[in-house]
């Protein structure tokens, strides 16, 4: 197992996001994480990416304890995560996006372009990016599932053995929406385990593996996409059984 | 990395669509036209406002042309170009430096003090430039640590520079400069073979510089431009720089400070466009918040365009001092603010960060400093000269943003 999450807690002050979550996610499958607003989604992956470090539990990577207090430590081990607002510069181009920040330098600390921009080709080939024209075209000019492939292969490029995606096809429209699916599903074939989060059933039924439900910060089941339907999914997320009901142990105690 | 470099990759196959196979210079071409029509002007406009202008001038008095005042000329255009070189930085930033002017009269003021209390010129010059650097790295602490923004910092900056210079100028009303170093700078004009040594060097690099990108793109089994095109790209760079030393030559030859100018360009266009820090720059330009994502410093980044505007400015401010052999209470005062700024705009820098470049600055100097000069020849008012360069600042940008919207258009097809 890649990243198995056990008992995560998070509170922000008296509210509690997560309570004692359990998540994992494994190398070559597509997890979706799925549940209504304010079920923890979000707060979840930024506990794995750093953003905001978990409270409590147990984080294992590749079967050993780590701790990932800060975006760094997540890169380190080799987790990237595409955001919804994707943080494309729109004025650089494809290239230059996809090594923003970690530029390759040749002698007297010039950039290298050439390296550059054949490692960016290689990657965007590997993942069948086959829409965009010209990896030297400004992003600005792109549709948005091609600034979404943009942002994948960003994330791919690193040699990442995660890629978390934020809701990767809430802006698109359905061709485009095809795209994304379709290389979500080539990086969990060239072996990354791939965390999809997403609202839309018809998108998580086509790309993912294994389903994991949050309802009110609490694991409500996990499915095997191929065992189960979207209705279960879907009543889960709005009726799943709760091991408790948040505030009643106060009440109780009242 | 060099292991990369050593061994020749096989080409990557475009199957993918990914890589456009080398094209002909009829597909560069055709590309090179629909990028022009999609609103990717370049410097297109501004050559062809360059050319137009000379025509015009020319016409009206035939003296615009002569290899006498093409030298006055390099001479006047330099200080705009020098200071709006800064200027550029800080728009790429999307942000304006409205201290400019002023920064580059305290930097020229202070070196002025400093030789007529007999320091040596050498210490004199670097304490201005170092003037120039302090005050645009303290001015950058405002905008970039304290998150004052840049139009305030620097409108503060404009007034209270200005109170510096007549503080430090004080009854004397002006001082003359007699050092022949600063006054060379602007006034004398290098020998023949000079000129000639710093063209081949700049032209030398530049060949230089392409043939690396071929072979290090032929290396990386990347495809190149097709051979014809880089081949006019260098013959013609080559043709336009020894026609202008030639034509210079004609005259009393490249004032120093033409040198001084080549120089800067090329080194701000190398920080620019080969290094982290120029990709940076536009980068945090583009999208802040993707910039910082990615790890970039942009507090440190901001920072420094503004320490870069205020040495430009210093060095601009002795390149002023340098053309009057003086300095008083209004060096870098009157149009060279406006004249700095317009000329970075008007050579295609955009006011709204993450596009634009060095040579703009010097294109935009030239095309200003060429209306300043040609309405001098035929004797027009201050008055019609401002308004003409008020037109084509406003012509330069209209053309700019209309271009946009059809870029804009272009891509979200």
């Amino acid at each position: 197992m890649l990243l198995e999450l056990h008992g995560v807690f998070k509170r922000f002050g008296a509210v509690t996001a997560l309570a004692g979550v359990d998540f994992h996610a494994d190398s070559g499958e597509v997890m979706a994480l799925v549940g209504d607003n304010g079920a923890g989604k979000s707060t979840l992956i930024k506990c794995v990416a750093g953003i905001n470090p978990a409270d409590d539990g147990e984080f294992l990577w590749e079967g050993r304890p780590v701790s990932v207090d800060g975006p760094k430590d997540s890169a380190a081990l080799g987790i990237e995560v595409v955001y919804q607002d994707l943080a494309l510069c729109d004025n650089l181009d494809v290239v230059q996006n996809m090594y923003l920040g970690r530029e390759s330098l040749s002698s007297f600390r010039r950039l290298d372009e050439a390296v550059m921009e054949r490692r960016a080709r290689e990657v965007l080939k590997d993942l069948a990016v086959t829409t965009i024209k010209s990896v030297r075209q400004p992003v600005a000019s792109l549709s948005g599932g091609q600034r979404q492939s943009v942002a994948v292969a960003k994330a791919v490029l690193w040699n990442s053995k995660l890629v978390i995606l934020d809701e990767p096809t809430a802006a698109l429209g359905v061709a485009q929406t095809r795209q994304v699916l379709d290389l979500t599903r080539r990086l969990a074939e060239n072996g990354l385990a791939v965390v999809i989060v997403s609202h839309n059933m018809n998108d998580v039924f086509e790309v993912a593996d294994k389903i994991t439900v949050l309802r009110l910060g609490q694991n409500v089941a996990e499915f095997d996409r191929s065992k189960t339907t979207q209705r279960e999914v879907v009543e889960a997320i709005t009726a799943g059984e709760l091991s408790n009901v948040p505030g009643m142990q106060d009440e109780v105690l009242a | 990395m060099s292991a990369v470099a050593q061994t020749p990759r096989p080409p990557i196959e475009d199957e993918a669509g990914v890589a456009p196979p080398t094209a002909t210079l009829a597909q560069a071409t055709r590309e090179w036209w629909s990028g022009v029509r999609n609103g990717e002007l370049g410097a297109l406009p501004i050559v062809v406002g360059i050319v137009a202008i000379a025509i015009y001038f020319q016409l009206r008095n035939s003296n615009f042309l002569t290899a006498g005042n093409f030298v006055n000329l390099i001479a006047q255009m330099a200080a705009t170009a020098i200071i709006g070189m800064g200027v550029v930085f800080v728009l790429l930033l999307g942000e304006i430096d409205l201290s400019v002017g002023y920064v580059s009269g305290v930097a020229a003021v202070i070196s002025a003090v400093l030789l007529n209390h007999s320091w040596p010129d050498g210490p004199a010059i670097v304490m201005g430039l170092l003037a120039g650097l302090a005050i645009g790295v303290l001015q950058g602490f405002f905008f970039a640590k304290l998150r004052v923004p840049s139009f305030v910092v620097t409108l503060a900056g404009m007034l209270g520079w200005n109170g510096v210079l007549i503080l430090v100028i004080g009854g004397a009303g002006t001082i003359v400069i007699q050092d022949k170093i600063i006054n060379g700078l602007a006034n004398d004009y290098a020998a023949p073979w000079l000129s000639w040594v710093v063209l081949a060097a700049a032209v030398g690099g530049y060949v230089g510089q392409q043939a690396l990108t071929v072979w290090r793109r032929a290396q990386a089994g990347l495809p190149n431009q097709p051979w014809v095109l880089i081949g006019l790209k260098l013959a013609a760079v080559t043709v336009f720089c020894v026609l202008a030393v030639a034509w210079a030559d004609a005259d009393r030859g490249v004032p120093y400070v033409g040198l001084v100018l080549v120089g800067l360009f090329v080194f701000w266009t190398f920080v620019t466009n080969r290094t982290r820090f120029g990709r940076h720059v536009y980068a945090v330009g583009g999208n802040a918040e993707a910039a910082r994502r990615a790890g970039i410093s942009v507090t440190g980044i901001r920072w420094a365009v503004f320490g870069i505007a205020g040495l430009m400015s210093a060095v601009g401010g002795l390149v002023l001092a340098s053309r009057l052999s003086s300095v008083d209470d209004s060096t870098g005062g009157g149009t060279i603010l406006l004249y700095s700024i317009a000329a970075a705009v008007i050579g295609g820098t955009s006011l709204f960060g993450g596009r634009g470049n060095i040579r703009s600055a010097v294109l935009g100097a030239i095309l200003i400093s060429m209306i300043d000069n040609g309405l001098g020849l035929i004797n027009v008012s201050a008055g019609t000269k401002f308004i003409v360069t008020a037109i084509v600042l406003l012509a330069a940008v209209t053309i700019d943003s209309v271009a946009r919207r059809r870029s804009a258009a272009a891509g979200r097809t």
